[in-house]
Order: C-alpha cells, then sequence, then structure tokens
C-alpha cells in the first residue's frame, strides 16, 4: 500500500462526507467519521470491485450494518468511482438514491440494505456461504458498530459463523466506544470484545482504527485463516472532523454550511501535517 | 378435486420433501437451511440426498432468515423451515428488511398452522403468522389444502422470483385433489358452485368447508366452495364474483380472525361488492394442547360452526 495515497483517501471521503451532509443540513456525523479511515483502505487497497460492473459474482462484498453511517460508503464508493460526487448532495433528498441507511436497491455499489441494526453481519454470512457452496473466491467484509453488537441477532450470526469456519469473511468491528445515547460502557458495557470473539473461536486482529498502516496491515492478516476472522478498529468516534470531535453528543448533528467549511480546511491542515511526520 | 375426500396415506412433511429434492434435481441453485427442526419439518432426506445442499443453522431464526437473504444475494434459492411462530413473530423484522425491503429471493415454509400444532400448544401455535406477515409489500402467501398442492406450490415458489411464505402441517390431511391437479399462485379454485352463500375457505379448513357445504345442502342450501390457497395477493376477482353471485360470504380459517383469510376477504368486499359476511376463525385467544379434533371444536373451526355460520349470513341477506 501507499500510505500517503491512503490517508489522502481517507481525507478525501471526509471531506465528501462532510460536506454531503452540510447539503442535507444534518447528518450521522459521529459513526461516519470513525469508519472513514477503515472504507479508505477498503477501497483503496483491499476491496476486488469493480465501479463498471457493481455486481460481478466474483467480487468483495461489503456490508455496512451499521447502516445509519451509509453518507461514508457513499463518500467511499464516489472516491472510487461508482456514484458520482455530484450525487452526494441529494443525501436524503426527496427521490434521492442515496437515503440516510444504506439501500442496495437505490445506490450502485451497495450490496446490501441495511439500517435495521444486527441484520448486516447475517446477510454477510449469507453471502459468504452462498460464495462458498458454488465455489466462489471473494471476500466478504462487514462492519459492525460496537454499540450495534448489543443486538443479540449478532451473536447468532458470530456463533454460526465460528462453526462454519467462514474464513471468507472479515468482521470488523468500528469500536468507537460510544452509541446514541452515551458510551457504551455506561449504557451496557461491553465487557471484552476480543474474548468474546475469541470464546466464539475467532482470530482476533485489533488495530487503531485512524492509522490506515495498522488498518491495512491487520485485513490482510484476516483472511484464509482456516476459522472465523474479526478485526476490532479501535476507533473515535467523531473522528477527524473537528466540530465533532468537541461535541459531547456527535451521533447526529446538525451540520451548516460554515461547519463543513471549517472542518475541511482541518482535514486539509492535518493532512499536510500527516504528510510532514511520514516525510 | 377427488370425489371424496380422505386421509392421505402419507405425511405432509414428507410429501413436502420429495418436492423440494426433485426442484431440487433440475435446479442446482436450490438449498434447504433449517432452524434444528429439520425432523418436525421433514427435511432431513433432503440433506441426505445434498448434503452439500443443507445449512442447518441451529435455532437461530433471526440470523437463518437473514443468512437465507445473504445467500439469495449470490443467487441461491433458498428454503427456509421453522415452525410458523419462530419464522414469523420470532423473526419478522429479518422477512422484513433483509429479505423482502431489498427483493431478495428467499422461501419461507412455516410448520404446524394453526391447531395442527396439536400437544406443543400455546407457544407453538401459529394463530397470527398470515396476519403478521400480510403486511409486508411484494410478499406472496400460501396455505395448501393438501398435499398434492402443497407439492405443486413448492414448484411454483422454486420457479418464481420472490419473498413466499408458505404455511403448512406436518402430519396426514384430508386429500381434496387429484393427482395432477394444478393451480396458480393468487388463482382461487372453484370447488363447488352454488348460488346462495360463498364459503371461502384455505388449508384444513377447505374438508371443513366441503362437509358444511353436505350439511347445508340438506337443508335446501346451495353453497360457492373457494379454495383460497393464496392469501396474498388474494383473487379479488373471484371474492368479488362470490359476493356478487350468493350476495352472502363465510370465511373459514385456522388462524386469529384479524388480519388472515378473513380479513383480507373483508378488504375486498368492503371496497368492491359490500354483502353480509362472517368469519369462522380464532377469535382474541392463544392456542393451547390437545389433539386436533379438540382444539377444532374448542375454536370453533369445525364444518357445523361454518353451517351454522353460513345460515347466520344468509338470515342477513333478508333483514
Amino acid at each position: 500500500m501507499n500510505a500517503a495515497a491512503t490517508m489522502a483517501a481517507a481525507a478525501q471521503i471526509r471531506k465528501l462526507t462532510i460536506s454531503a451532509m452540510a447539503a442535507a443540513g444534518y447528518g450521522h456525523i459521529g459513526g461516519s467519521m470513525s469508519i472513514c479511515d477503515v472504507l479508505a483502505v477498503l477501497y483503496t487497497d483491499i476491496l476486488n470491485v469493480d465501479p463498471k460492473d457493481s455486481k460481478k459474482p466474483d467480487r468483495d462484498w461489503m456490508v455496512l450494518s451499521k447502516g445509519h453511517c451509509g453518507p461514508a460508503l457513499y463518500a467511499a464508493l464516489a472516491y472510487r468511482g461508482f456514484i458520482d460526487a455530484e450525487e452526494l448532495k441529494t443525501l436524503n433528498a426527496n427521490g434521492t438514491n442515496l437515503p440516510s441507511h444504506c439501500d442496495r436497491l437505490k445506490t450502485n455499489g451497495i450490496d446490501f440494505s441495511t439500517g435495521s441494526l444486527g441484520q448486516g453481519l447475517s446477510l454477510a454470512a449469507g453471502a459468504a456461504m452462498g460464495n462458498r457452496l458454488q465455489g466462489i473466491e471473494s471476500t466478504v467484509y462487514a462492519i459492525v458498530g460496537d454499540g450495534e453488537l448489543q443486538e443479540g441477532q449478532n451473536w447468532e450470526a458470530i456463533q454460526f459463523i465460528a462453526h462454519r469456519q467462514l474464513d471468507n469473511l472479515v468482521l470488523i468491528v468500528d469500536d468507537n466506544k460510544r452509541q446514541l445515547d452515551g458510551y457504551t460502557r455506561d449504557i451496557c458495557k461491553p465487557f471484552s470484545l476480543k474474548d468474546k470473539f475469541r470464546s466464539f473461536g475467532f482470530t482476533v486482529f485489533e488495530a487503531g482504527g485512524h492509522d490506515v498502516r495498522q488498518i491495512y496491515d491487520a485485513l490482510v492478516k484476516a483472511k484464509n485463516t482456516g476459522s472465523a476472522e474479526a478485526v476490532i478498529l479501535s476507533t473515535e468516534k467523531g473522528h477527524g472532523c473537528s466540530f465533532a470531535e468537541i461535541e459531547g453528543f456527535n451521533h447526529y448533528m446538525v451540520i451548516t454550511d460554515e461547519m463543513a467549511e471549517a472542518a475541511t480546511a482541518e482535514i486539509d491542515a492535518r493532512l499536510k501535517k500527516s504528510y510532514e511526520c511520514i516525510d | 378435486m377427488i370425489d371424496s375426500p380422505r386421509l392421505d396415506d402419507r405425511e405432509m412433511r414428507a410429501a413436502y420433501c420429495d418436492a423440494l429434492i426433485a426442484v431440487a434435481a433440475r435446479n442446482p441453485k436450490i438449498v434447504a437451511v433449517d432452524a434444528d427442526v429439520q425432523y418436525s419439518m421433514g427435511t432431513k432426506r433432503f440433506y441426505e440426498t445434498y448434503p452439500e445442499r443443507g445449512v442447518n443453522c441451529g435455532i437461530m431464526e433471526a440470523h437463518a432468515v437473514g443468512m437465507c437473504a445473504g445467500m439469495s444475494a449470490t443467487g441461491l434459492v433458498p428454503f427456509f423451515h421453522a415452525f410458523g411462530t419462530f419464522a414469523t413473530r420470532r423473526a419478522f423484522d429479518q422477512v422484513f428488511l433483509s429479505c423482502a425491503y431489498q427483493k431478495l429471493n428467499v422461501k419461507i415454509i412455516g410448520g404446524d398452522a394453526g391447531v395442527t400444532a396439536t400437544a406443543n400448544g400455546g407457544s407453538h401455535m401459529p394463530f397470527e403468522d398470515i396476519g403478521i406477515m400480510r403486511t409486508i409489500p411484494g410478499i406472496t402467501i400460501i396455505e395448501p389444502a393438501d398435499a398434492m398442492m402443497y407439492q405443486t406450490a413448492v414448484r411454483h415458489m422454486a420457479d418464481t422470483y420472490g419473498v413466499f411464505y408458505m404455511r403448512s402441517c406436518r402430519r396426514k390431511v384430508m386429500r381434496i385433489y387429484s393427482d395432477n391437479a394444478e393451480f396458480t399462485i393468487g388463482k382461487s379454485n372453484l370447488l363447488s358452485g352454488g348460488g346462495d352463500i360463498a364459503i371461502i375457505a384455505c388449508g384444513i379448513m377447505i374438508y371443513e368447508a366441503l362437509l358444511a357445504r353436505q350439511m347445508l345442502a340438506k337443508q335446501g342450501i346451495a353453497a360457492t366452495v373457494i379454495d383460497m390457497h393464496t392469501i396474498k395477493p388474494i383473487d379479488r376477482d373471484a371474492v368479488v364474483d362470490a359476493a356478487r353471485r350468493c350476495k352472502a360470504v363465510v370465511t373459514a380459517e385456522n388462524h386469529n380472525a384479524i388480519g388472515g383469510l378473513g380479513s383480507a376477504v373483508a378488504e375486498v368486499l368492503s371496497e368492491h361488492s359490500p354483502v353480509p359476511m362472517e368469519r369462522v376463525a380464532v377469535f382474541e385467544s392463544f392456542g393451547e394442547v390437545g389433539t386436533q379434533e379438540y382444539l377444532q371444536q374448542r375454536f370453533h373451526l369445525t364444518a357445523s360452526d361454518i353451517a351454522g355460520k353460513a345460515i347466520k349470513c344468509i338470515r342477513r341477506k333478508y333483514t
């Protein structure tokens, strides 16, 4: 991978997400920001996908189970050429193809509709089973929120994935420690996600969720291990978006053009600084 | 239809599995998915015939339905089996969002319809499954009257893209149709054409409706009997035609009076051809243990109940 290029992609995905939300006037900013770096790594360095043939049978699959963060995925799809970047500004507009929660029937490059939390992992497991039964070599990536893991269906899916040793599926946890109403530790604490996955028979990889090299290394290792695989990304809700970082409640925010402009300038400044660090 | 209905010599679940194995032989995309009820639902032989094409998930209906949706997105055609209660009540959001909302291709078989759950009792006795599922846009809902129709329905479901819910039962039921009977999804079967009262029924209540027809004939009342095997989309034309001919309609279903066949027929009648109507169904009750015969009497799901409601309904025509 070219870390600088992937970091630039992450910055671009952040900026596109923020500007789309500003056009709508609001958005699920916190959880969208926390997955921008992993989306950049996936769409730059990992996924076998073709914007011109988004349903090709041997593609890698991408399931955003935390469907309310669709805008970040749309930004990644625009970055990768699946949709026109201009279209991002129609986010949640009447009749749009870009609803707040992912819809596979509306948006090129979306593999599954999500939004009812806890269902994406079962869909991902089904795609992985389907590919395996048909001898199709591909990998299914599923991004699940740490708060979302409170939904019991996830643990049905996790037990199933482990039992079937679906190593053509990579479970990615966006561990941003927060959910809509506050910190997961206060609302219903998760205990050790790592220990839980391990006890189910998963091979677990951990990475800093805003370090593209760490993310890349973990995703490369988490393939074809012969067991179920989870990558836990330690992230920060709102990361990289200056106005969201300082807001206590950043799950969903009203976003003005002025806020978006300031956040965009800050993203550019931080990217420049991080390039200097690489040099 | 055969001349005189009699108890079939094979169980519904055996007939189902034969049909599933047959469609799987000609369509390699068909897979079976279960939630630890292979024996109850009769699918064990499918797994023996096609060991690579059966996925028993364990006791996790919500995941199993979502998993079926995921499989279907890769081109497979999953048939999922669970008791009617758990395929619908427990996994409703998964059927709704993971399957129907994204227009995927999943076939759901809900077993032990209504009183046929017998000894499993109230926790396992689906009186509400059709009502729940009928709210899902685009879903097709079928309740076959006998094993012949069950098998034909499996073929139709395998060949028709979309989300289906088929409600059935596991044991032997009265045989209504002849060996080569055909039927079309969404098109009801007219079993008899009397002009005094129309009885619209489905599932095990078809046999009761035919018995009721005989009881009514002894009193000089000629009944139309319609097998409304497809509850959604309902055969609107047949309902309207029956109402216009008979001027009175009785529905009969092994299901709650809210949301099922009676509700669906009432919706059509009230909008297109209002006539007196009565419903034979389960009113405001949970299930309980008992033999099927006992439970049919307990919940007023017998031929006598149908005949009684028919006479009441005919009287309403003239008041």
